[in-house]
């Protein structure tokens, strides 16, 4: 299938891109590496009048530490994940969760911003980003806010992104040396979105469980965070008998739907598998 | 210390030879040259509206508004083309009793599938044309749609074609007689239903066409994706009213085709009669989306299966039951009930027993057709049987390799038959059975097996025989009357410069065949494989023939090449020993020089006697005519089928938490007769194996309630990928076929046949402590799981 018509624009800067967004009454995408929205074009899901092209809009660019958050450009690229020492040292999980991201063509011309505004339930870095407790910067025609990635993600591909709003960064807090991270998927190949995905990052005070955060991702509309298992693991130490009540709580945290391969029942299983092999691991590596 | 000296190392001794694909490099260089790449000029471009539901009756539609769209040349529906095309039926003779409604390229009054074309747009861009498609209104009426077997099967079930009594298509009987009381007698009966999914080819290369119909001379050219460019001649020429010889069909580089390009698709009919109507060049390529919804699907079985043993084993007699639904037509001209008979006639094949009977039973549905794609048929009869041989030898208690060896056709007891009726000339199960005990290391792999057990890691061993249909005679379509030709024919001419050009019938999709055919021509002339130009797949250049499917390329077109090679030599003889005043018989040809028989002397430049020849005729003896072109036809004779045979291995893990299957690694052992190259043979079984590991774990065509397909897309339709893919190793025999001097059989299909009851038989050998089993195919995580009661 061939996109409908549209009209291209190349923007040099945030407000050139937000400005042609508003001209075009928002009949307008922005595109950044296009890995999604180009499918989209081709298939007429989305037929916008402009494309406004943010790829060349350098304060999207870089990775930097500020103060205590690393915050990274909304024009990350997904490889970049795998290769920039600034993210392995101070975003560790991000760094476990981008091999699995799709294939390595998609992931060098892939962004974080762009998976991030997307919102695929099945993704792995919104759900990480939400795991990250990250917070996520946007500009907008009335000028710049910044929103908890808790209440980003509002429902399937809606997030708190109003119409003519660009993501300009996401800032997660920087790695501590007491904490632990395990990330994991089930797919039945190797880069397809997973069945189900999980990531987690533990605050360890000695062997104890001081804080711990853990998002699932194609659990349901939107990343989701496992707050009931976080809650039975709080304070307790990784044994067999916690690590089995925390797959036990589970459920409780988990909605998902019957799709026509993955029966809802089967999900929360595989869910309640992975979640228990993450949290052997992450006692493992204490 | 050398090697010693082999046959292969005589001067072009190319029979045997891992040579490389003269056209490989191109390939991987992006130079091929598909139809996609071709631009005509005033070359148009289609696209088609396709139908969301499967099934209803079109009450009316408004095309004006795309008509007066900027850029369109023309809207069709189906009347337009009803008008210049006759319909076309999907029914042979030899199938006594089966039945299908006649088609045309796009519907006149009711859709019977979802995705189904109904109107086409030819305009400037098929951008263009697609705006168009949006401005066209269909007024649908839905009507009730049979989707699964079951329903289709029903007393009351709704009708795919009202006008027919049921939505039977087809059914067939075997009984070789003795089958009652050899249950009776049994010690042991095995009982079990298996269920195969829907799957579709999934070529790299979709469907692709350029139809340039030239009214001023009534020619018509189709440059198309396809395998098999006579019989698309032949059936343009008949459907539109054109004299044969004024249709041409190029088949250029094809990126794959395994079966599914030599099918008539509705819109490949239809872009022939846009370009007809409008007199110009007309493209239409499939996009993946469409491919999903119009490339012919496959399997859909359901089959019931009973199996006979005696205390020791000895298999005595089986029963099987099999349906199938194969969409809302059997597909045009090779139908859609070959599978199900193959299935059939293939289920118990390489076993030594004398009582079979078998039903099949064929139906219509509201989906896409279903017809033949690699292997057709072989997967399903070697799940089956290969499945019943595992239960048997668990009943009997007796190891599964042990019990193959018991039961199959032992290899000295040939020439034989199967209790079905199909005549083996010479088959090599026995060695197959050894060779395979060996590459895996059969007893190392269980002892692995049962420690690893001790430490809950479950692993699995399956073993598949299997015996495939090659080298098809005209028992296959001819006698059904079909004008599918079971011969292929090559001109082999000597170029002045002393160079070789062999035009051949058998086509390339990638798989080698212009490879194999320049080995052997070079290998019979006694010239270097570099000066040795092959030709295929244009019908205005190549001579008439079947081209390639059902793994006949190197058994009958490798043939049509060796003989027409041979004569060709003879006739340059002929011309040296004029020259050379020597009798014929004493010269031959080896690379590229005369030399003489008795004593290697070379004696004169293959290249001298085609300058003489064609420059210097007046040189020659008065009445001379040299022959440095030849034109030969083969078709086969005796058997009517050159049957190959192999088996297969599978070693795997299963995660019983996640019930994902890990392939670790994967062995053939097969016997495709003379081999003529083992590199291609390699990658023909490797690529073969591949699409039946797909099979066995991924592929499937999945359905909602209302006939749309849900998985129509590369994202969820999941075909199998290099990461998941086991290595595998592969060994072989050479039982060559006394029918041919080459012979050579086919090897195409080996793989794909065996693969997948492979996995079903280690899958669920590794469940056995749980006493779970799985019995349909693919074998998915939520199969696997369901099986050991996980959620």
């Amino acid at each position: 299938m061939k996109a409908r018509a549209f009209s291209y624009f190349r923007a040099g800067t945030i407000d050139e891109a937000l400005a042609a967004h508003a001209d075009a009454g928002d009949d307008a995408r922005f595109i950044a590496g296009g890995q999604s929205l180009v499918p989209a074009l081709a298939l007429r899901l989305q037929a916008p009048r402009i494309l406004i092209d943010i790829n060349h809009i350098d304060e999207l660019r870089s990775v930097r530490r500020e103060g205590e958050w690393l915050r990274l450009g909304a024009l990350t690229r997904h490889c970049e994940m795998l290769t920039e020492p600034l993210v392995a040292e101070f975003a560790p999980l991000l760094r476990a969760a981008a091999p699995f991201v799709a294939h390595p063509a998609i992931r060098n011309r892939g962004t974080l911003g762009g998976s991030v505004a997307l919102a695929d339930p099945a993704s792995e870095f919104p759900a990480m980003v939400l795991a990250l407790d990250a917070e996520i910067e946007i500009a907008g025609p009335s000028g710049r806010r910044c929103v908890k990635a808790s209440d980003f993600f509002i429902d399937l591909f809606e997030t708190a992104l109003a119409p003519g709003e660009l993501l300009v960064a996401i800032r997660v807090p920087l790695f501590r040396s007491n904490q632990r991270i395990a990330f994991d998927e089930l797919a039945r190949r190797r880069g397809d979105y997973a069945l189900v995905g999980c990531g987690m990052i533990a605050t360890l005070d000695r062997d104890r469980i001081a804080d711990i955060s853990i998002a699932l991702f194609s659990v349901g509309n939107v990343p989701t965070r496992a707050r009931s298992v976080e809650a039975v693991l709080v304070g307790s130490s990784l044994d067999a008998g916690r690590i089995a009540a925390a797959q036990a709580a589970l459920s409780a945290d988990l909605a998902p739907a019957d799709s026509d391969d993955v029966p809802a029942a089967m999900r929360v299983h595989l869910a309640r598998v992975l979640l228990g092999r993450l949290l052997g691991r992450l006692g493992e590596v204490r | 210390m050398t090697a010693p000296l082999t046959s292969l190392d005589r001067p072009n001794s190319y029979i045997g030879r891992s040579v490389p694909r003269p056209n490989a490099k191109r390939l991987l260089a992006g130079r091929g040259r598909y139809v996609t790449d071709l631009r005509l000029p005033r070359m148009l471009h289609a696209a088609f509206l396709r139908s969301p539901h499967a099934h209803a009756r079109i009450a009316g539609i408004d095309v004006e508004a795309a008509r007066a769209l900027a850029g369109v040349h023309l809207v069709a529906t189906g009347a337009d083309l009803a008008r210049i095309c006759t319909p076309w039926t999907g029914t042979l003779d030899h199938f006594k009793g089966m039945i299908s409604e006649p088609q045309l390229p796009l519907p006149l009054d009711r859709v019977v599938w979802a995705g189904q074309a109904v109107v086409a747009v030819v305009a400037e861009s098929r951008a263009i044309a697609e705006d168009a498609l949006e401005l066209i209104a269909v007024d649908y009426e839905e009507l009730p749609a049979v989707v699964d077997l079951d329903a289709a099967r029903a007393p009351d079930a709704p009708l795919v074609n009202p006008a027919a009594s049921s939505n039977i298509c087809f059914r067939a009987q075997l009984d070789s007689g003795g089958v009652d009381h050899a249950f009776a007698a049994a010690a042991h009966v095995i009982e079990e239903e298996f269920s195969f999914g829907r799957h579709t080819p999934v070529t790299l290369e979709p469907r692709a066409m350029v139809a340039d119909y030239e009214p001023d001379s009534g020619m018509l050219t189709v440059h198309h994706a396809t395998q098999t460019p006579y019989q698309f001649q032949d059936l343009y020429s008949r459907h539109y009213g054109i004299p044969e010889a004024r249709v041409r069909v190029i088949a250029p580089d094809i990126g794959g085709s395994f079966g599914m390009k030599l099918h008539v698709y509705h819109e490949d009919m239809a872009v022939v009669g846009l370009s007809i109507l409008l007199g110009r060049p007309v493209k239409y390529v499939a996009d993946r989306i469409e491919s999903f919804v119009s490339d012919i699907h496959a399997r859909d079985h359901q089959v019931k299966a009973r199996m006979a043993v005696d205390a020791q084993g000895k298999i005595l007699a089986m029963d099987v039951h099999d349906a199938t639904a194969i969409g809302a037509f059997s597909t045009y001209p090779r139908t859609s009930v070959v599978e199900g008979n193959q299935v059939i006639r293939l289920i118990g094949a390489p076993y030594d027993f004398k009582s079979y009977r078998a039903t099949l039973e064929v139906v219509f549905q509201n989906k896409v057709q279903t017809s033949q794609y690699r292997a057709v048929g072989h997967p399903i009869a070697c799940a089956v049987t290969e499945r019943m041989v595992d239960l048997a030898a668990a009943r009997v208690g007796v190891d599964p390799l042990a019990m193959r060896a018991g039961n199959v056709i032992p290899d000295d007891a040939y020439p034989t038959a199967s209790p079905t009726g199909y005549r083996f000339e010479a088959l090599s199960h026995e060695v197959c059975l050894r060779r395979l005990r060996e590459i895996m290391s059969y007893d190392g792999l269980r002892a692995e097996q049962s420690e690893l057990r001790q430490r809950g890691i479950y692993r699995g061993i399956g073993i598949a025989t299997f015996v495939e249909i090659t080298n098809p005679s005209p028992a296959f379509y001819g006698v059904g009357g079909a004008r599918i030709s079971s011969q292929d024919g090559a001109t082999i001419s000597l170029t002045p410069s002393g160079e070789v050009r062999c035009a051949i019938s058998v086509t390339e999709q990638g798989q080698g065949t212009e490879a194999i055919v320049g080995q052997i021509v070079a290998d019979q002339l006694g010239v270097a494989q570099e000066h040795v130009r092959v030709l295929t797949g244009d019908t205005e250049v190549t001579p008439h023939g079947g081209a390639t499917w059902a793994c006949r390329g190197a058994g009958i077109g490798g043939e049509a090449a060796l003989q027409t090679a041979r004569r060709l030599k003879a006739n340059i003889l002929e011309v040296a020993g004029l020259i050379l005043q020597e009798q014929p018989g004493a010269l031959d040809i080896v690379d590229g020089q005369v030399v003489s028989v008795a004593n290697g002397q070379v004696r004169l430049p293959v290249a001298e006697i085609a300058r003489i020849a064609y420059f210097r005729s007046d040189t020659l003896p008065p009445g001379t005519q040299a022959q440095l072109t030849v034109s030969h036809h083969f078709a086969p004779q005796g058997y009517p089928f050159a049957f190959t045979n192999g088996v297969q291995g599978c070693y795997l893990e299963v995660d019983i938490d996640t019930g994902f299957v890990k392939l670790l690694k994967h062995y053939v052992v097969e016997d495709c007769g003379r081999i003529i190259n083992p590199m291609l043979v390699d990658e023909q079984l490797r690529g073969g194996v591949v699409q039946g590991l797909g099979a066995a774990l991924f592929e499937e065509c999945r359905y909602g309630e209302t006939g749309q397909l849900l998985n129509g897309s590369l994202a969820d339709y999941l075909v199998p990928m290099a990461m998941e893919m086991p290595d595998i190793i592969i060994d072989h025999v050479e039982t060559p076929t006394a029918d041919t001097i080459l012979g050579a059989k086919g090897c195409g299909e080996a793989g794909t046949a065996a693969a997948s009851a492979c996995v079903l038989n280690a899958v669920n050998d590794a469940l056995t402590p749980f006493g779970a089993s799985v019995n349909a195919i693919p074998i998915t995580p939520a199969r696997v799981l369901k099986s050991l009661d996980r959620y």
